[in-house]
């Protein structure tokens, strides 16, 4: 009994063995099919994600010995994380401050990739027209001043469209968001009030509205609350079918969110280290609540083999890659911005 | 005696793995406590104490106070315990107590079922659902204070269930049965033996419950409302603890927000902590009493 249970109990060692070096030779095996390639890491803004996912999974397509690997924790995290050097390249929806990169060890440079644009998106049974939005009515509801559907100015604007009397239900994001800081940034240089009593930043505090966590919870919560109002990039109010208006731009003109107007917006004087807000953009065509978002990367690369890789990168990601950007609700960079910020890769040096 | 020597090495091996196994757990809770605290000094040294009943949150101007986040993360899991307790006791009792045995497995079953379920689940169910009925039924938004109660509840249910269940098991059958031949009803004898033998056992699944409650943070943000204001009504959005740190840690850019949020996390391990401490005096008490 006892001898038959002990050769029971060898046999089980051996099967445990044979587990155990088969997985270690996995490991290894594993281990050095990564070798071979050149893994880039980079983390960031949520906002380019789609596009950026999209574009370094082609990128690895045409050249298999590349492989880039991008975590979307957020702006403030990529920031971090490209100041700590963790990271090979960074990304931001928001243009770092003068503090945040004189802290940095190194010299970064701000590339713009792609446009995106931010829609205001809202709950109207009833309405089928597209709304028109003036400026200084989007603040003042957002501000809490302006409360209710048929309030004159909304009507003023919209003569014709039968607008109810409910309560406006007004919903923003909960999370810290690139999206967030395009809307704000936009609300602040069109209302003063907001600028003195809210101000911008990836969170805010809001004076009134419910917090929906990411776009998908801002765009689920709009879709369910009747005449409510929000805002989300525009591929999510695509995507879920939902209402979006016309916004004023600078020079009075109702646009709407298309990749035209968003592009329009980038046609504006550019300065040579990109950190540019494009809301409410001086051109007649440009849709208002626009903004760029950015890569991170170091003039310095202290790596060579990567930092060749991802000057590649960048080279191809302005001239083929932005073809990619319109299916996933982006604009591609302008021809000017392009032909600018390829000369910014240029100075890009390998150590 | 060699045989003997060797068990007794074997022993002490065996209990001093243990022992540094569970000193694991008590270096673990302080290591955690440590990194909050000392990740925590910026906001610490700015906010002082008045951080805890500060109404204030600003991330534009880092203006940062506490208690709307304390207040709906108490409110929220005092309104899950309020209709977890009397709804998982009542299966607990019924499951053990009453169900044929058949019925009984099935249910219990079930309930464990909800206890594996995700929470961003729950979350979803949430929204799609509870938050279009709440709204028919009166709440301002659909989305708020009550609705996170509601979803807490459904979530923390099997924690209360099952436990007391268990315990409802270990009461001896010998006492139910004297009980019973002494001519009580099956209502004398879960009242004055069943439950009174299992109190201690009750309360503990209670607050492993209110653990649960306090510390979830995808379900309660996806349908609280995320509003950082103390509002006394019920059907009013609200914010919890774990809501605002989840939501807005990836995006804190500056030092002193980072260390603001996880200020929050030390407050909400703080509490814990408290609440826990509280549970153990309590079923302490309850256990002498007995």
């Amino acid at each position: 009994m006892k001898k038959i249970r002990l050769l029971g109990g060898r046999y089980k060692m051996k099967g445990i063995t044979k587990l155990f070096t088969s997985l270690i030779t996995a490991l290894m095996f594993m281990s050095s099919v990564q070798a071979e390639g050149t893994l880039i890491n980079g983390a960031g803004a949520t906002f380019p994600y789609p596009i950026y996912s999209k574009w370094f999974d082609e990128y690895h397509k045409l050249f298999p010995e590349y492989k880039f690997n991008y975590q979307s924790i957020g702006s403030g995290g990529g920031i971090r994380q490209i100041t700590a050097g963790t990271v090979d390249f960074g990304a931001s929806d928001g243009p770092m401050t003068d503090a945040q990169l004189e802290s940095a060890p190194g010299f970064l440079f701000h590339i713009p990739t792609v446009l995106g644009a931010v829609v205001v998106v809202y709950n109207l049974e009833g309405v089928s027209e597209k709304l028109k939005i003036p400026q200084k009515v989007l603040a003042d509801i957002f501000l809490g001043k302006i409360t209710t559907w048929n309030h004159p100015e909304i009507q003023k604007a919209n003569p014709g469209v039968e607008l109810p009397s409910s309560n406006i239900v007004v919903v923003h994001r909960s999370d810290g968001s690139g999206t967030t800081y395009i809307f704000v940034d936009f609300l602040s240089k069109v209302s003063s009030a907001w600028a003195t009593k809210v101000g911008k930043g990836t969170s805010v505090a809001w004076p009134v509205g419910l917090g929906g966590k990411g776009n998908e919870g801002v765009a689920g919560l709009v879709k369910q609350t009747p005449n409510s109002i929000g805002y989300v990039e525009l591929i999510y109010a695509k995507q879920n079918n939902i209402s979006y208006g016309l916004v004023e731009n600078k020079t009075g003109n109702y646009v709407d969110a298309t990749l035209e107007g968003v592009s329009a917006a980038a046609k504006t004087k550019m300065p040579s280290d990109f950190r540019v807000s494009i809301t409410n953009s001086p051109n007649p065509e440009s849709y208002p609540i626009s903004g760029f978002t950015w890569l991170l990367v170091y003039q310095k690369q202290k790596d060579s083999v990567k930092g060749k890789a991802l000057i590649e990168f960048l080279y191809w990601m302005l001239k083929d890659g932005q073809r990619y950007a319109p299916d996933l609700g982006y604009a591609p960079l302008p021809q000017e911005v392009n032909q600018m910020v390829e000369k910014t890769v240029a100075q890009i040096k390998i150590k | 005696m060699n045989r003997f020597k060797n068990k007794s090495v074997g022993d002490i091996l065996f209990k001093n793995t243990t022992l540094f196994f569970s000193l694991l757990i008590l270096f673990l809770t302080f290591a955690i406590g440590w990194e909050l605290f000392s990740n925590s000094t910026l906001s610490l040294k700015k906010f002082g104490p008045g951080f805890l009943w500060g109404q204030a949150w600003d991330p534009v101007m880092e203006e940062f106070g506490a208690l709307p986040f304390i207040y709906g993360t108490l409110v929220s899991s005092l309104v899950a315990l309020l209709i977890a307790v009397p709804l998982g006791l009542g299966i607990a009792i019924f499951l053990s107590e009453l169900a044929p045995p058949k019925v009984a497995n099935i249910t219990s079953f079930l309930i464990e079922l909800l206890a594996a379920i995700p929470s961003v689940v729950y979350g979803l169910i949430g929204i799609f659902v509870l938050v279009p009925w709440m709204r028919k039924a009166g709440a301002t938004y659909g989305v708020g204070m009550i609705t996170a109660g509601v979803i807490l509840a459904i979530m923390i249910l099997p924690f209360i269930s099952t436990i007391s269940r268990e315990i409802f098991k270990t009461v001896p059958q010998s006492l139910k049965e004297s009980a019973l031949s002494l001519g009580a009803t099956r209502w004398e004898v879960l009242w004055l033996v069943t439950i009174p033998f299992s109190k201690s056992g009750i309360f503990g699944s209670i607050f492993l419950a209110l653990g649960r409650a306090l510390g979830e943070t995808m379900a309660v943000t996806m349908v609280i409302g995320n509003r950082p204001e103390i509002k006394l009504s019920l059907l009013e959005p609200g914010y919890t603890m774990a809501a605002v740190i989840a939501n807005e840690f990836t995006e804190a850019t500056s030092d002193l927000y980072v260390h603001t949020l996880i200020e929050i996390g030390l407050v909400l391990f703080g509490i814990t902590i408290l609440i826990n401490g509280i549970a153990r005096l309590l079923i302490y008490k309850v256990a002498e009493a007995h």
